[in-house]
């Protein structure tokens, strides 16, 4: 991707060059990035056009290929992309991102875990609180919040706990962390299920105060003691205990019932079982405010890895069936599913390096996600580009509360709109390699496996932070 | 022979008959007034147990000195492994020590395969977790061969706590390779979900299942699987799925009791079984020198010719 920039036109009286994006490293992110063509870019896999970028939204749409350094109206220091090809998408949202940070700096930090994410063209995530201390007060999740405007990679958005430490006892103050600077309307006890039902239901109606959503790691603690993997035939003859489908399902059946009796929203996260993807679309059905999201992970991958004893296909939820990824697919297809969020857990060497049952669970995401939804959703004809734009952009932002989400993916890129957008080549297919991720740590699943697509920019509000598949 | 043994599931019927063969000649070692063969003079084996198994571990090290190993025994307790040390530092260790062989006991199902993944030498899987004991298959597959002359087409039925018995697994999976029909009967909690993918039978019955039997072989029930609710009470285990003389009588004249060690008598067999002239329990643990010296032989370089 090669950029050409305009000279400064004499007519600009303010004697302003913004250069070709180098003012764009300074300040915290919510500065101007210039103004940028993408010529001949692919606004959601359509036709080519010339796009502007400049004051930090969308400016204009041109015919493809008419933007020149000659052009009129572009303004001065305009830098022009060669983008021909490439796939043009709204900004991605991951509702579901460990950044560890704090207190697990050598397996990811906030500077590490939001350039994995530019990477892989994420403009906003949303930081699981699991962290030590334990994201459950405005204290810790201020510190998140103002780690991630430092860093300048994307928008951080941390995720409150809903109970205090994880444990399961007693609401956070949910309303602090609400009313703090990060803003949290994302409340979630990841890595643990909230399994106290009068717990779960005291969060869900509490935090429609303030627009907040209870995002619910639905696992059946008792159901699940000492599980190791999926229950069913591969772990039979691993003799690794298993981890039911019905755990996850008697959950998400309880708290749907209740969200529906208190009117509250409730979003599942990672489904991993064709009865889960049942059981919301009953949920929606019956018209309760029920959302969810599925991994990459789960769209891809299967339990026979686990034949390996491989601690790197270790994830909770486990990598489950072929039935069960073929349902997720089905399901975040024809929007049962609402959207994808990695679960981007990123895990030291040694908490990897041992016997299956020592090793910690979690996968990286962030860098791989849009090639492996690429990979299972659009070479395989279940969504278009425009479909992965709401699964991805649309969808999270609005299940997260983000301002300013556009309604629909066109929107979402037209003249106006915010300049948060990532562009994707889809024609090379690459070999993942663990050791040129940007993450802290090594623990990708889809190692030496061959993913198409390759993310060649990210811009969050006209600033790129990501250029020919570099950071900025 | 594959460098390591880690499991019977991806074991060849070739594979398992020369494992059979060679334990046949070593046998004959152990009958011979000078039990000892210098095959393995020079050789490093190593004993890593991680769970303690004085039965396993003592029948590798006779194994691995018949045949003129060197044997280290390195046991978790006391060592470096129980302040913390890591399965993959303790291969290294191993390593620098230029070990031949490692014999592995590990309460983690995989944990040999892994340790297969950072060592040069062989290793030898020797119970892991709730997966696999391969060399206890093969000296059952061994006893049985010696008393009733074949295990093709055998009616062999597994009894007991299978959803945590790695000699289950193991045994399933040999005894089918070498043409047996295996049934397993438990109560079904102690049964995995996936069991109806196993080339097996299931029931749930005994009684009925007996009679049809060559090989009734009993599988140690803990007496802590109770807490977890997978069964009542041990007497209501014991009289609806232990061996009795009762129900023994319902077997075959020929058929044999076979058990690997260690019975809780009383539980799922009474003493009179046990001891009783169908039971190979004695003779399992001394075919299982026989197949581990075979085991060894073989993986160590032996060409399946005896010197």
């Amino acid at each position: 991707m090669s950029g050409e920039t305009v000279a400064p036109a004499n007519t600009a009286g303010s004697g302003h060059t913004a250069g070709s994006g180098h003012t764009a490293g300074s300040g915290n992110g919510r500065g101007q990035g210039g103004s940028w063509v993408l010529r001949r870019v692919r606004p959601l896999g359509g036709d080519p056009v010339d796009v502007l970028l400049t004051d930090g939204i969308v400016g204009a749409w041109r015919p493809a290929g008419s933007t020149s350094p000659d052009s009129e109206g572009l303004p001065p220091g305009t830098t022009i992309l060669d983008t021909d090809g490439l796939i043009l998408l709204p900004g991605l949202v991951d509702l579901h991102t460990h950044l560890r940070e704090p207190g697990r700096e050598d397996a990811e930090t906030v500077e590490s875990g939001t350039r994995a994410a530019a990477l892989g063209g994420y403009t906003t995530v949303f930081a699981m609180a699991n962290t030590t201390p334990v994201a459950d007060t405005a204290g810790v999740v201020e510190q998140v919040w103002r780690l991630g405007l430092d860093a300048g990679h994307c928008d951080v958005r941390p995720v409150g706990a809903v109970t205090v430490g994880l444990a399961g006892q007693r609401l956070a103050e949910l309303g602090a962390m609400a009313d703090s600077a990060a803003g949290v309307r994302v409340f979630s006890d990841d890595g643990h299920c909230v399994s106290d039902a009068l717990l779960m239901r005291r969060a869900l109606e509490y935090v429609k105060a303030f627009d907040g959503v209870v995002a619910q790691h639905a696992e059946e603690p008792r159901l699940t003691a000492g599980a190791q993997m999926n229950e069913g035939e591969v772990a039979a003859r691993l003799g690794l205990p298993g981890w039911p489908a019905v755990a996850e399902e008697a959950i998400i059946a309880r708290d749907a019932l209740l969200a529906g009796h208190v009117g509250s929203r409730l979003h599942v996260c990672h489904v991993s079982t064709a009865g889960s993807v049942d059981l919301i679309r009953w949920a929606k059905a019956k018209g309760w405010q029920v959302t969810a999201e599925v991994t990459p992970h789960h769209l891809l991958l299967t339990d026979d890895l686990v034949s390996s004893f491989d601690p790197v296909f270790k994830v909770n939820p486990p990598l489950r069936s072929a039935r069960d990824v073929e349902a997720l697919r089905e399901g975040l297809a024809d929007g049962t599913i609402d959207c994808v969020a990695t679960d981007h857990a990123p895990h030291a060497l040694e908490d990897k390096e041992t016997e299956w049952a020592a090793a910690r669970p979690g996968m990286l995401g962030l860098e791989t996600a849009l090639s492996v939804v690429m990979e299972t959703m659009v070479v395989g004809g279940h969504l278009d580009w425009a479909g992965v734009a709401r699964r991805m952009a649309l969808a999270p932002a609005r299940i997260g509360g983000l301002p300013c989400t556009a309604g629909d993916p066109g929107s979402s890129l037209a003249v106006g709109a915010p300049a948060t957008v990532t562009l994707l080549d889809p024609s090379p297919r690459r070999v993942v390699d663990a050791d040129a991720l940007a993450s802290r740590s090594r623990n990708t699943p889809y190692a030496g496996r061959s993913l198409p697509g390759a993310v060649r920019a990210t811009f969050l509000r006209g600033r790129p932070t990501v250029l020919d598949g570099k950071v900025v | 022979m594959k460098r390591h043994l880690l499991s019977t599931e991806d074991l060849s019927r070739d594979d398992a008959l020369l494992v059979l063969d060679t334990a046949e000649r070593m046998a004959r070692v152990a009958e011979a007034s000078v039990r000892k063969l210098p095959t393995l003079r020079g050789r490093t084996v190593v004993n890593l147990f991680f769970e303690d198994s004085t039965r396993t571990r003592t029948s590798f090290e006779v194994a691995a000195k018949r045949l003129s190993a060197d044997v280290i025994n390195f046991s978790a307790r006391g060592s470096s492994v129980s302040k913390g040390e890591s399965l993959k530092d303790t291969a290294q260790t191993l390593e620098a020590m230029g070990a031949d062989a490692v014999v592995c006991r590990h309460s983690a199902s995989g944990a040999p395969h892994r340790l297969a993944t950072w060592v040069r030498g062989s290793v030898v899987n020797a119970g892991d977790g709730t997966h696999e004991h391969p060399t206890q298959a093969l000296l059952d597959a061994f006893t049985m061969r010696r008393r009733l002359g074949r295990v093709d087409g055998l009616a062999v039925t597994i009894v007991g706590d299978v959803l945590h018995s790695r000699v289950a697994r193991s045994n399933v999976w040999l005894l089918t390779t070498l043409g047996a029909s295996v049934t397993v009967v438990a109560p079904p909690t102690l049964l995995p979900l996936g069991v109806s993918s196993w080339p097996v039978e299931v029931s749930y019955d005994l009684d009925a299942v007996l009679p049809k039997s060559d090989v009734v072989m009993m599988l140690r029930v803990q007496r802590e699987r109770m807490s977890a609710a997978f069964f009542p009470t041990e007497r209501e285990y014991s009289r609806r799925y232990g061996l009795d003389v009762d129900r023994a009588a319902r077997l075959a004249d020929h058929a044999l009791v076979m058990h690997p060690g260690p019975m809780v008598r009383g539980m799922e067999i009474s003493s009179q079984v046990a001891d009783s002239a169908r039971s190979t329990v004695v003779e399992q643990v001394a075919n299982g020198v026989s197949v581990r010296m075979a085991v060894l032989y073989l993986l160590l370089g032996g060409s399946g010719e005896t010197t």
